[in-house]
């Protein structure tokens, strides 16, 4: 890979690649991200290649290996184009059919999507409500590049707003198009972003600047960012070093939590590669500009997502949060003014540049421009990670988008912001998606996470299950937190005992509230959040636990009992499955649950195929 | 200098000034667990906040590390803050009923009851030991390890401090009194001072003069027996 000297060498290379580009050859494109992958993308590519090359079909078909689409739920899928035809859940046996039909100019409708609602059957990714309903102009560019190929980056326009960025050499353009295009923080808090950089800048030059993407992502069921950094790292680069041109930093780090092997994979190849290339390191293209950029891996902690914490871990003292003022803007990693964005914060910078900032503000509400990728997930039909305007309702994403519920109860509550945020019941799905709205709703935008929630989930359980996640993930620094969070989940453990009394629930309440104004960091300030949200949407199911030692949902198990009932055949599975000797019955006649024995662990449920076991 | 208003007082304070130096300098009491003149502070304990700001705006903070500002309003007694310390304090007694210095900020700020379940902690992982033994003894021998509920306090690895000298600070500024003399377990005492200096009060036949500092020390439950 030479490496480009000049602005005018990159164009050269661009003109090239466009011109190699034969836009009649089919790609067939797998998505192999981390979810991809799991689900045995790997065996797709096998196959992919090994008929390729059998049937000699190198120069007819381009093979395309990409990150993560976003509709997780039917991995491992095959897009291709450019008709666009989209298969879903493929099997590798499948494989040789599709290729084939590649090969032929056909298709292979038996393998189409198929719209459960309308029962079409649909060929193009575009025409799936999924898709069809969603703005996707960071999540297309996953579709589009291979992330380890820097070239087939820059054929899709990569690199070109940093190009353009360098050639207008103007650097408080380059902030003021950011404040212009409204974008906001995608971490969670929503701060301005064009106000972030204006500090920055406003910083002297002194001993250095520092910029940072933060992508510790460790809120549960969330994994935005993962399929950002997996499918188009050098989005990201390039974003930031635009981001270094504007604000005159001189270093970067990209801090990535360590869980994510492939992003930190494809980040390290991507990396290498830019500095090959030349658009890392000093005297970029020639324009006498420098930014030096390395990646800083997590080491397990949720709280080093915290931006004071986060740069304690980088400097490699224990994750703590530090009070701020002073703010990392004025004092940051190792003293230097420092910028911390999030991941997607930074994928959209390339984006604003090459659109211009009126396009991005165009899309979302007045406040709140732009798309936000969030990750759908739970009880729902169409899990997956789908990107939307900001402005749009709940319904329409959670029905719309996700197609509804994916079992036959009904949709309760959507959870928002992972730990940090709250639930909102079904009867508020007409509130639209912003940074305000969320937070008068009782609840936060947080990092994307949107957990969907039925009849069969116990709202009481949830904030149990957040309060026991934070009250490990707390630094443990404020007295408040490391106490406050162990205390809640005691109550709450009680409560879902059926231990409990209604002061229990005052005390929770007070507790709460106090942990909320008292504790440093957000971690702290936000951990009460789903008790708080829950016990104000769902109190009832809250004093049917206290008041009646019921759980409404089934779910809490010193509060249920199995039992048996009459479509039961005698077949014996259950007391077969049965660990602890609870289930007795002759064949064929109606089996017995001895409710002292059963620990409720659901094994009998699970299996049996005539839905005898009823929870009570 | 920098003027800011302390309970509606208007006071001017030197640059990097907390407010809890402040505060105190104007006669304001404001309690304090983890805070300890000579040492940096931390914000642990969180019973020194304060409500800063206005209206909507207004929120607790830790008035040991805050530094003053221009035009600050402070309150130092606000209704929000009181609240919050006797909930905190509350708490603190639910985990470290035994030390007498938790007891004696409780029963001053009227903390009648704990309704929580009661624990036995003999740390409150306030950061006092670790704070004197690196800044004023430089010498670094104990530190935090893990995090949230596991965090806890020791030499690395529990294994016996080589940078540790035996001073005893970090005995002498507990207010939980964890660091009482392991002397029965010299192995894992932090500085065995006890076991190795043998202390003054074995001698004596009265205690009544003694100062000593530690309430009940294990070598005076020894003595009686």
């Amino acid at each position: 890979m030479e490496s480009l000297k000049t602005i005018n060498e990159f164009l050269e290379l661009q003109k090239r690649l466009l011109a190699h580009r034969d836009p009649t050859i089919p790609t067939l494109i797998i998505s192999a991200g981390t979810c991809g992958q799991a689900s045995g993308a790997n065996d797709l590519i096998r196959m992919a290649k090994r008929e390729i090359l059998e049937r000699k079909l190198v120069e007819r078909i381009h093979l395309r290996i990409t990150g993560c689409h976003g509709f997780c739920e039917m991995e491992p899928s095959v897009l291709v184009e450019p008709r666009r035809t989209y298969y879903p859940k493929v099997n590798p046996k499948d494989m040789a059919r599709i290729v084939q039909a590649i090969s032929t100019d056909s298709l292979v409708e038996d393998l189409f999507f198929v719209d459960e609602a309308t029962g079409m059957r649909m060929e193009t990714q575009d025409e799936i409500p999924f898709f069809k309903n969603q703005v996707r102009t960071l999540l297309e560019m996953n579709e589009k590049v291979d992330p380890i190929r820097i070239y087939n980056y820059i054929e899709h326009g990569g690199y070109q707003a940093m190009v353009n960025v360098l050639s207008k050499g103007d650097v408080r353009w380059v902030v003021e198009e950011i404040k212009a295009s409204g974008l906001r923080g995608r971490g969670g808090a929503g701060f301005p972003t064009g106000l972030k950089w204006e500090m920055l800048a406003g910083q002297s030059n002194g001993h250095g600047k520092i910029l940072i993407c933060n992508g510790d992502e460790g809120d549960p069921g969330a994994y935005m960012d993962r399929s950002l950094l997996e499918g188009n790292p050098h989005g990201i680069i390039e974003g930031m070093i635009i981001g270094a041109f504007g604000t005159g930093a001189t270093e970067g780090i990209l801090y990535v939590r360590n869980e994510y092997p492939l992003a930190i994979k494809h980040l390290v190849i991507a990396l290498r590669q830019a500095y090959q290339l030349g658009f890392l390191g000093s005297n970029i293209l020639g324009t006498g500009f420098s930014f030096d950029l390395r990646l800083v891996r997590g080491a397990g902690a949720f709280v080093c997502g915290e931006e004071t914490a986060l740069i304690k871990s980088i400097e490699g003292k224990m994750g703590e949060p530090v009070q701020r003022p002073p703010f990392p803007v004025q004092k940051g990693l190792y003293g230097k003014p420092t910028l911390i964005n999030n991941v997607e914060t930074w994928a959209n910078v390339p984006i604003i540049i090459n659109n211009d900032a009126q396009r991005f503000k165009k899309i979302g509400t007045e406040r709140n421009s732009g798309t936000k990728i969030f990750s759908l997930v739970g009880k729902v039909k169409n899990t997956g990670l789908i990107e939307v305007p900001m402005g749009i309702t709940l319904g329409e994403v959670v029905h719309g988008i996700g197609g509804g519920p994916s079992g036959t109860a009904k949709i309760k509550a959507v959870q928002t912001g992972g730990p940090s945020g709250g639930c909102i019941p079904a009867s508020r799905f007409d509130l639209t998606i912003d940074y305000e709205s969320l937070k008068s709703a009782g609840s936060i935008m947080g990092s994307g996470g949107m957990i969907v929630m039925d009849e069969h989930t116990c709202m009481v359980d949830v904030a149990k299950y957040f309060m026991n996640f934070l009250k490990e993930e707390s630094c443990g620094k404020c007295f408040t937190c490391r106490k406050g969070t162990q205390r809640m989940y005691e109550l709450l453990d009680e409560i879902t005992g059926g231990k409990a009394v209604p002061e229990t629930l005052d005390l929770l309440e007070e507790l709460s509230n106090m942990v909320k104004d008292t504790t440093l960091c957000a971690l702290g300030q936000t951990a009460p959040n789903p008790v708080l949200s829950t016990l104000y949407y769902f109190r009832q199911e809250y004093l049917d636990h206290i008041e009646h030692h019921r759980c409404p949902a089934g779910v809490c198990k010193d509060l249920i009992t199995y039992s048996i009932n009459e479509t039961c055949t005698g077949c014996q599975l259950c007391l077969k499955t049965c660990s602890v000797g609870a289930v007795t019955g002759e064949k064929k006649e109606i089996h017995r649950i001895d409710k002292d024995k059963c620990i409720r662990c659901g094994a009998c449920r699970a299996v049996c195929k005539f839905n005898a076991i009823d929870i009570n | 200098m920098v003027t800011l208003t302390i309970n509606g007082l208007e006071v001017s304070v030197e640059e990097g000034t907390t407010l809890l130096e402040a505060s105190r300098f104007y006669g304001f009491p404001i309690p304090t667990l983890c805070h300890m003149d000579g040492l940096s502070p931390y914000g642990a304990c969180r019973l020194c906040v304060v409500e800063i700001g206005q209206g909507a705006n207004a929120k607790l903070v830790t008035s040991c590390t805050y530094p003053v500002q221009e035009g600050l309003q402070v309150r130092t007694a606000s209704a929000r803050v009181v609240k919050a310390r006797k909930m905190i304090l509350e708490l603190f007694l639910a985990s470290c009923p035994q030390s007498k210095t938790i007891q004696d900020l409780a029963s001053a700020h009227d903390v009648r009851q704990q309704r929580f379940k009661q624990e036995h902690e003999d740390c409150i992982l306030c950061g006092r030991c670790v704070r004197i033994c690196e800044e004023q003894m430089m010498a670094k021998a104990i530190g935090f390890r893990s995090r949230g509920e596991k965090r806890s306090l020791g030499t690395p690895f529990d294994l016996k401090s080589e940078t540790c000298r035996l001073c005893g600070a970090c005995m002498y500024v507990c207010p939980a009194c964890e660091l009482r003399c392991t002397y029965t377990e010299p192995d894992r005492a932090i500085c065995g001072g006890c076991a190795n200096l043998g202390p003054p009060c074995l001698e004596k036949n009265s205690f009544d003069d003694m100062m000593c500092y530690m309430e009940p020390c294990v070598a005076c439950e020894i003595k009686k027996d």
